[in-house]
């Protein structure tokens, strides 16, 4: 009874994978930047029901992995969420997707409204030390940053320019967990993608610009990234009909829906 | 039975056997083989003694690191060892058995706990408490070192009890006999008595507290620091790995590698002083 019931189902199991192989779809992969991963799975999902015939992977691994794997092949397409694409990137063919802003956050309890660049620069340096240089009270500035490696923190500190973090900075490996550490510190200051705002914290304006979605599409803050979708060689059949449809307004509505900004 | 025969039964558990070791040589093989070459290229002086960890700017110094796990180590034996011990005694000696046998289990389900709800706790109570009291960023060597001595508990505990009830009774009671009173007895003659199979247990802690690596990415803070007091914030050599892993590629990714090979180094260092350790005192009792 048992043997027939174990040979059943690895009969069962064979079959189901011989079967989800062997349909004939057309696949495509995406993998790369774990920041437009989710937009990505969304939108794949909503290009397969109107396109049955295509499968759509989607992967995560980080920007450098969405160069990496576009380079070699692993993946039709890479994602990136880099200000300035790097030397291995240059043979790719890069679209912009979708833009999202960085906020630089603080624990709703602090007063402090606006920062300038410099004051950002000099905070995350560890040349400010205390809210009260800055115009806040006298405490201690708790610096959160990103882990080295992280599309998030390379953008940031491209963008502001001249960061090199100082020492006893906390550092946290996603958004998620950056958002918690300020929410749970009076004192902290950290930075993370604009979608991922809720009432726990407070973003600042930076050089009297708020980080909001009408600010960051007249190009008026400054701490923006593009994302990139990368692809080998020219854009053609399914991938670019993908692409486009990601770029229709039907696609950019659901990024702009789901807290990351369109485009254009 | 009679198919496989007498043979064919220990060739199997042979085979069996010789996986597990031979997964932990694969294991090493391949850490050594992507780490070591990094090493020589690096120079192992300035990989091992420098504080400079920037990694986009090629820099691999894992001084602080090493640092690091060696004090929240510490500073993990130092709140769970006692706590660990004292309650081993405590219900070895003092509890009736029937009352032990229920506690005994509850404190080995301790161990059970993922170590990421240690972590989430630690980030929800233990650090608040931290910075209100002390000061700093609450996410800290401190707080490393309490949620890693309290992950520990389990096996001191569970390990002390059972070579503390390996005692003869007869030894108790000859101590008894001769008018000291139970905490003399314990000290005197129990704790002399179990004295290796408490140190394995603090030692198999410690292996656990070195190579914990959740709980204390969440609690530690995870800045490249050497730390000047407990409240500072501190990165482990198993938070470096797994905090920068999914990002890494080139020369990084093989200084990760690196890593694992000294904290496999460092690990092996302390096991063979554990065993020496214990093997003396086997040889004296």
């Amino acid at each position: 009874m048992l043997k027939k019931f174990l040979l059943l189902s690895f009969v069962l199991i064979v079959g189901l994978i011989v079967w989800s192989c062997g349909k004939g779809k057309t696949s495509i992969t995406l993998a790369g930047s774990t920041a437009f991963q989710p937009f990505a799975e969304k939108l794949a999902d909503q290009y397969m029901t109107s396109h049955p015939e295509i499968a759509i992977t989607v992967q995560g691994g980080g920007s450098a992995v969405g160069i990496q794997s576009a380079n070699s092949g692993a993946a039709q397409i890479g994602m990136a969420d880099l200000v300035k694409l790097p030397e291995e990137a240059k043979d790719l063919t890069a679209t912009v997707v979708a833009q999202d802003g960085i906020a630089i956050v603080v624990n709703p309890q602090n007063k402090i409204t606006n920062l300038t660049t410099d004051q950002v620069r000099d905070i995350f340096n560890g040349k400010i030390n205390n809210w009260k240089e800055v115009g806040g009270v006298d405490a201690q500035i708790t610096v959160v940053s990103r882990e080295a490696g992280s599309g998030t923190r390379s953008s940031f500190e491209q963008i502001v320019g001249n960061i090199i973090l100082k020492k006893d900075a906390l550092i946290q490996d996603s958004n998620g967990t950056i958002r918690e550490t300020v929410a749970n510190d009076a004192n902290s200051v950290g930075y993370l993608s604009h979608g991922l705002i809720n009432e726990k914290i407070k973003p600042l304006k930076v050089d009297d610009q708020e980080c909001t979605s009408e600010s960051i599409v007249a190009g008026k803050y400054k701490l923006v990234r593009p994302i990139f979708l990368l692809v080998k060689g020219s854009l053609e059949g399914e991938i670019k009909n993908f692409i486009d449809f990601i770029l229709s307004s039907e696609g950019q509505q659901t990024i702009n829906s789901l807290g990351l900004l369109p485009a254009k | 039975m009679k198919l496989i025969g007498e043979k064919g039964v220990k060739r199997l558990l042979m085979i069996t056997a010789f996986s597990a070791i031979s997964a932990l040589l694969l294991i090493a093989l391949f850490i050594i083989n992507e780490g070591l070459p990094f090493i020589f290229k690096y120079g192992l002086k300035e990989f091992l003694f420098s504080s400079d960890w920037q990694p986009h700017l090629g820099k691999f110094g894992i001084y602080p690191m090493i640092v690091a796990s060696l004090w929240v180590t510490l500073g993990a034996m130092l709140v769970g060892a006692p706590l660990g011990v004292a309650g081993a005694l405590f219900l070895s000696e003092y509890v009736p058995k029937s009352i032990m046998n229920i506690i005994k289990p509850t404190i080995e389900l301790l161990a059970a706990i993922p170590s990421v709800v240690y972590g989430f706790i630690g980030v929800m109570v233990l650090a608040p408490i931290i910075r209100d009291n002390f000061g700093g960023p609450g996410l800290s060597l401190l707080a490393g070192s309490i949620i890693l001595g309290i992950m520990i508990l389990p096996t001191v505990i569970s390990i002390s009890i059972d070579s503390i009830l390996a005692v003869p009774r007869s030894y108790r009671e000859g101590s008894l006999a001769l008018g000291a009173t139970i905490w003399q007895t314990i000290h005197m003659v129990t704790i002399k008595a179990s004295k290796s199979g408490i140190i394995a247990s603090i030692i198999l802690g410690m292996g656990r507290a070195i190579g914990e690596t959740m709980a204390v990415i969440m609690v530690a803070g995870n800045s490249v620091n050497i730390p000047n007091s407990p409240l500072d914030s501190v990165r482990t050599l198993t938070a470096n790995i797994a905090l920068e892993m999914s990002y890494a590629t080139g020369l990084h990714r093989q200084a990760l590698f690196a890593t694992g090979v000294i904290l496999f180094i460092v690990i092996i260092i302390l096991n063979s002083i554990a065993s020496v350790a214990i093997r003396k005192r086997m040889v004296k009792k």
